[in-house]
C-alpha cells in the first residue's frame, strides 16, 4: 500500500480501525482530539463514533458496548481521565468482554494542559496494563496489540501516547484490516456485571495474579527491548526513547539500553537481564519517575548493587519536556564525555514575548468587555473556566481571576460568594464546558441559593480543541443532524430566575443585560451568543479614519484586538486580520472607526 | 538528511507549509517526519514546525545546531529559533514584523528591524522575503507560507525542485486557490535568486 503522511493521532485512529474497533467515544482535549476525528473520517458503516458529553459518559457508554462484545476505544487527554476515573476504577475489577482500549494522551511540558500528571501512574493505581508508544509508527502497531491483549484478558487496557507522538507526522504504510467475528451481544450474568464487595474481593485476587504473570509476558513483548553493552546502562521509554537514541547517535555511543513499551506491569525479567552486570543506570523519562522507581524496586528485591540515577536523584529534570539537548547533556555527564559549549557568540536582541491571545473579532472579547463595563465601580470576582476564553485573563481585559478545571468556575464562584458576599461573583463558562461539567454546578447554586451571575459564552462550538460539535450544536460526530439541547431552557428548567440571551457584539445591549443580571438576587444568567470567528466568514473589514482619530488609544488600551496596532501615534487596523466584529467602532469616543465600505 | 524548521506566529500557516514539504519529499521517495505546535499557542503565540527528511531520524524534534534551513515567518521568530541552525545553514525570513498585543499595549518599539539586522550579522546565507509585496501581488495574505517555501527552494538548500513542489501544491491546495499559490511560489523562488546574484 502507498505510504501516507500520518499524524500520530491518525495512526492511532487508523490502527484502531484496522483492529476492528466497533465503538469509539471520547471528549475533545489537546493532544488527543484527532484520534476520534480520524476514526469518524475513515470508519465504515460498522463502526459507531460519538463525542460524548464528557469523558465519564464516554467511558461508560463504551463499557456498555464492550459488555456486548464489541471492540471499543475511549479517547481523552490526561485530565479527562480524572473525570473518567470513577468508571475506570470499577471497570478494572469488573472487566469487559469485547475489548476496551482507553487512549489517554499525556502532555509533558505541559504545552496545552493544566497538569503534568502521568497516566502510567494511573495505570498502576487502577491495576491496568498500559502501552507507551515511542513513535507514530509504533503507535500504529501497538494499538492493535492493546486491543488483542484487552480482549484476551477481558480487561480495559490503557494506551498512553504523549504530545510529540500524537502531533508528530511520519510516512507510514497502512495494513489491511483484521477480519472480526460479529459481536456476541450482551449475555445477562449478574455474577459478572454487577459490582458487589464480594465480587470485588474475588476479582482483586485474580487481577494481582494476572499482573504478576504479565511482568513475565511483557518481558518477551516486541516493543520492550534490550540493546547495546557495557557497565553503564540507559533505561527509557515513550518518546524519550527517540530523544535518547538520537542523542546517543550524536555522541557516537552504544551503551546497554532498556526500552520500555509497557511501563505497567513492568517487564521484570527483561529488566533483570538489563541490570545484570551494570554499575550504574541513568533513566530518561518524562513526567513521573515510573521506570526509575521500578528499577530501584528490582535492585532492592534482588539485592543488586546497581546505582539508579534519574529524577529521584536529581540527575534529570523533574518537570517539563525532555529534548535531544537535555538527553545529550545528561548522557555526556553520565558517560563521562566532554560537554560541548553551544551558546551563541552574541546575545540576541530582546525578543518580544508572544503569549497566545483571543483572535481578532473573537466574540469572547466583546463579552468580557461588556461585563467589565457593566460592573464598573463594584467589587467583583471573575471565575473563569477551561477553553479559549481562559485567554481573557491577559491584559488589557484581565477578566479571569481563577481557572482550575473543567466546570470549576461555576462552583468556585459559589464558595467565594459565601466568604465575600459583598462582591458580585461572575462565573464564565463556554458552551461545551457547560455541557461537560458546568450543569451540575448550576444545580448546586440554585439548590443552595448562591448569589452568582453565570455568564455563558456560547460560540456554537468547542473552539480550543479545533471546533468539535457538542450537544448544543445540533450535529453529531457521525455528521447527523440531531436535536439541539438548549442552554436557556436548561437554565430555566433548573430554576435560574433570570436568563437573558444577548449578542455580545451589541455592546450597549450586552452591558444592560449584565447590569440587570447583577441586580438579581440568587442565580442569574446571561448567555452571550455569537459564533466563533473560525466558523464564519469575516464581516466587513473596519478601518480607522486617520484624520478623525485623536490618538487617544482607547481602542487599543481597552480591547487588545491583535488587528489593532499603533502607527505614528494613531490607531490602525490590519486589514488582513480584522474580522469586522465592530467592537472597536463602538468603543472609539470620536467615531473614527467604521466599516471600510462606509468611507465617503 | 535534511532538517527544516518553520517558525512563526499562530495563524500564519506554518502547519500547511510543513505538510507540503513532507509530502513533496515523500513524492520523491524519501522518508519524512514532522512535529507541530497544536493547541493554545495557535491563538497568536509562537509556533514551530519541525520537518525532518531522510533516513536515520529518531527524534520528532530537530536537535539544536542541526537545521539546514529555518523558514522564519516573522523576523523575531527566526531569531528565537537560531539555536537550531547549522553553522552553515540557510535562513529564509519574512521581513514584516508581527507586533504582539503586549508590545502594542506597552507602546514598546518592536518593529522587526533589529531582528533582521541581527540575522544579517549572524547568518551565513540569509534570504529576506518581502512577503507583503508578494502577498499583495497574489491578492491574499494567506500565501506567505508558500512564498517562503519558494524562496527556500530558490536557495537550493532544500534539495527539492520547483517542479516537485508545484506538483505537490496541485494535490494539496483547492483548485480555486491553486493559481495564487503557484504565483506566490514562483515569486518566492525569484526573490531568492535575485538575492544570491
Ligand atoms: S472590527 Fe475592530 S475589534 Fe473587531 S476584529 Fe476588526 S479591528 Fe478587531
Ligand atoms: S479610540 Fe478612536 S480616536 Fe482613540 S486611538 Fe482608537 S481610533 Fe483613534
Amino acid at each position: 500500500m502507498k505510504e501516507k503522511l500520518l499524524m500520530g493521532n491518525e495512526a492511532i485512529g487508523l490502527g484502531a480501525l484496522r483492529a476492528g474497533v466497533g465503538f469509539v467515544a471520547g471528549y475533545p482535549g489537546t493532544p488527543s482530539t484527532e484520534i476520534l476525528e480520524t476514526v469518524a473520517k475513515y470508519r465504515d458503516a460498522g463502526t459507531y463514533v460519538e463525542w460524548s458529553v464528557n469523558e465519564k459518559a464516554a467511558m461508560e457508554a463504551a463499557a456498555g458496548a464492550a459488555y456486548a462484545g464489541v471492540r471499543t476505544m475511549v479517547t481523552m487527554k490526561q485530565v479527562g481521565l480524572n473525570v473518567a476515573s470513577d468508571p475506570l476504577m470499577s471497570l478494572s475489577y469488573i472487566g469487559i468482554k469485547g475489548g476496551m482500549v482507553v487512549v489517554v494522551a499525556d502532555d509533558p511540558g505541559p504545552i496545552s494542559s493544566q497538569t503534568e500528571q502521568d497516566t502510567r501512574h494511573f495505570a498502576e493505581f487502577a491495576k491496568l496494563p498500559v502501552f507507551d508508544p515511542s513513535s507514530p509508527e509504533e503507535a500504529y502497531q501497538m494499538i492493535g496489540d492493546a486491543f488483542a491483549l484487552s480482549e484476551e484478558l477481558q480487561t480495559p487496557v490503557l494506551f498512553r501516547p504523549t504530545t510529540r507522538v500524537c502531533h508528530g507526522c511520519v510516512s507510514l504504510p497502512l495494513e489491511e484490516p483484521e477480519k472480526r467475528p460479529a459481536p456476541e451481544g450482551f449475555v445477562k450474568d449478574t455474577s459478572r456485571w454487577v459490582i458487589f464487595p464480594k465480587l470485588t474481593y474475588q476479582n482483586h485476587q485474580k487481577i494481582e495474579a494476572r499482573n504478576a504473570s504479565l511482568r513475565k509476558t511483557f518481558s518477551e513483548y516486541r516493543f520492550n527491548r534490550l540493546a547495546g553493552s557495557g557497565q553503564k546502562g540507559i533505561a527509557t521509554g515513550g518518546v524519550s526513547y527517540a530523544y535518547t537514541k538520537e542523542a546517543l547517535q550524536l555522541l557516537g555511543q552504544e551503551p546497554k539500553l532498556l526500552k520500555v513499551g509497557t511501563p505497567h506491569p513492568f517487564p521484570e525479567q527483561l529488566a533483570l537481564r538489563f541490570l545484570d552486570g551494570l554499575d550504574e543506570v541513568l533513566v530518561l523519562e518524562e513526567l513521573d519517575p515510573v521506570i526509575e522507581r521500578e528499577l530501584v524496586y528490582l535492585c532492592g528485591k534482588y539485592r543488586l548493587n546497581v546505582i539508579i540515577k534519574g529524577k529521584l536523584t536529581g540527575d534529570m529534570p523533574n518537570a517539563g519536556e525532555l529534548s535531544v539537548e537535555i538527553a545529550k547533556m545528561q548522557l555526556s555527564r553520565f558517560l563521562d564525555l566532554p560537554i560541548s559549549d553551544e551558546s551563541p557568540k552574541e546575545a540576541a536582541p530582546a525578543l518580544p514575548v508572544r503569549p497566545p491571545v483571543l483572535c481578532a473579532g473573537c466574540p469572547h472579547r466583546a463579552s468580557f468587555y461588556a461585563v467589565k463595563q457593566a460592573k464598573k465601580g463594584r467589587k467583583a470576582v471573575f471565575s473563569g473556566d477551561i477553553g479559549c476564553y481562559t485567554l481573557g485573563n491577559a491584559a488589557p481585559l484581565d477578566m479571569v481571576d481563577t481557572c482550575l478545571c473543567m466546570g470549576a468556575g461555576v462552583t468556585i464562584a459559589q464558595g467565594l460568594h459565601r466568604v465575600e458576599p459583598d462582591a458580585v461573583n461572575f462565573a464564565f463558562i463556554g458552551d461545551s464546558t457547560f455541557f461537560a461539567s458546568g450543569l451540575t454546578g448550576v444545580v448546586n447554586a440554585v439548590y443552595n441559593d448562591a448569589d452568582i451571575v453565570l455568564i455563558v459564552l456560547d460560540n456554537s462550538t468547542t473552539a480550543m480543541t479545533g471546533h468539535q460539535p457538542h450537544p448544543g450544536t445540533g450535529k453529531t460526530m457521525m455528521g447527523e443532524i440531531t436535536r439541539k439541547v438548549s442552554i436557556p431552557k436548561i437554565l430555566e428548567g433548573i430554576g435560574v430566575s433570570f436568563v437573558r440571551r444577548v449578542n455580545p457584539l451589541d455592546l450597549q445591549a450586552a452591558k444592560e443585560a449584565v447590569q440587570q443580571a447583577a441586580a438579581v438576587k440568587g442565580v442569574s444568567a446571561v448567555i452571550f451568543e455569537s459564533p466563533c470567528v473560525a466558523l464564519i466568514k469575516p464581516a466587513e473589514v473596519h478601518t480607522v479614519e486617520n484624520t478623525a482619530c485623536v490618538g487617544c488609544k482607547k481602542c487599543i488600551r481597552e480591547l487588545g484586538c491583535p488587528a489593532l496596532v499603533l502607527e505614528n501615534g494613531k490607531a490602525k487596523i490590519e486589514p488582513d486580520m480584522c474580522y469586522g466584529c465592530g467592537l472597536c467602532a463602538q468603543v472609539c469616543p470620536v467615531s473614527a472607526i467604521r466599516k471600510r465600505g462606509d468611507r465617503e | 538528511m535534511r532538517n527544516i524548521l518553520l517558525a512563526g506566529v499562530g495563524g500564519q500557516g506554518t502547519v500547511l507549509a510543513s505538510k507540503l514539504l513532507a509530502q513533496a519529499a515523500m513524492e520523491q521517495g524519501k522518508q519524512a517526519r514532522t512535529a507541530e505546535t497544536i493547541g493554545m499557542a495557535q491563538r497568536g503565540g509562537c509556533v514551530v514546525s519541525h520537518v525532518r527528511i531522510g533516513d536515520g531520524v529518531c527524534s520528532p524534534l530537530i536537535p539544536h545546531g542541526a537545521a539546514d534551513v529555518i523558514l522564519g515567518f516573522e523576523p523575531a521568530e527566526a531569531v528565537r529559533c537560531l539555536a537550531y541552525l547549522k553553522p552553515d545553514g540557510v535562513v529564509v525570513a519574512a521581513q514584516k514584523a508581527i507586533k504582539p498585543v503586549t508590545a502594542t499595549l506597552s507602546g514598546s518599539a518592536y518593529e522587526g528591524t533589529e531582528m533582521l539586522d541581527y540575522l544579517r550579522r549572524h547568518v551565513r546565507q540569509l534570504i529576506e522575503v518581502d512577503g507583503e509585496t508578494i502577498c499583495g501581488q497574489c491578492g491574499s495574505a494567506k500565501v506567505l507560507n508558500v512564498a517562503l517555501l519558494g524562496a527556500a527552494i530558490g536557495s537550493g538548500a532544500l534539495e527539492l525542485s520547483l517542479e516537485q513542489m508545484e506538483k505537490t501544491l496541485e494535490q494539496r491546495v483547492p483548485a480555486k486557490f491553486l493559481e495564487m499559490n503557484r504565483q506566490a511560489l514562483r515569486l518566492g523562488v525569484q526573490s531568492a535568486q535575485q538575492q544570491s546574484k
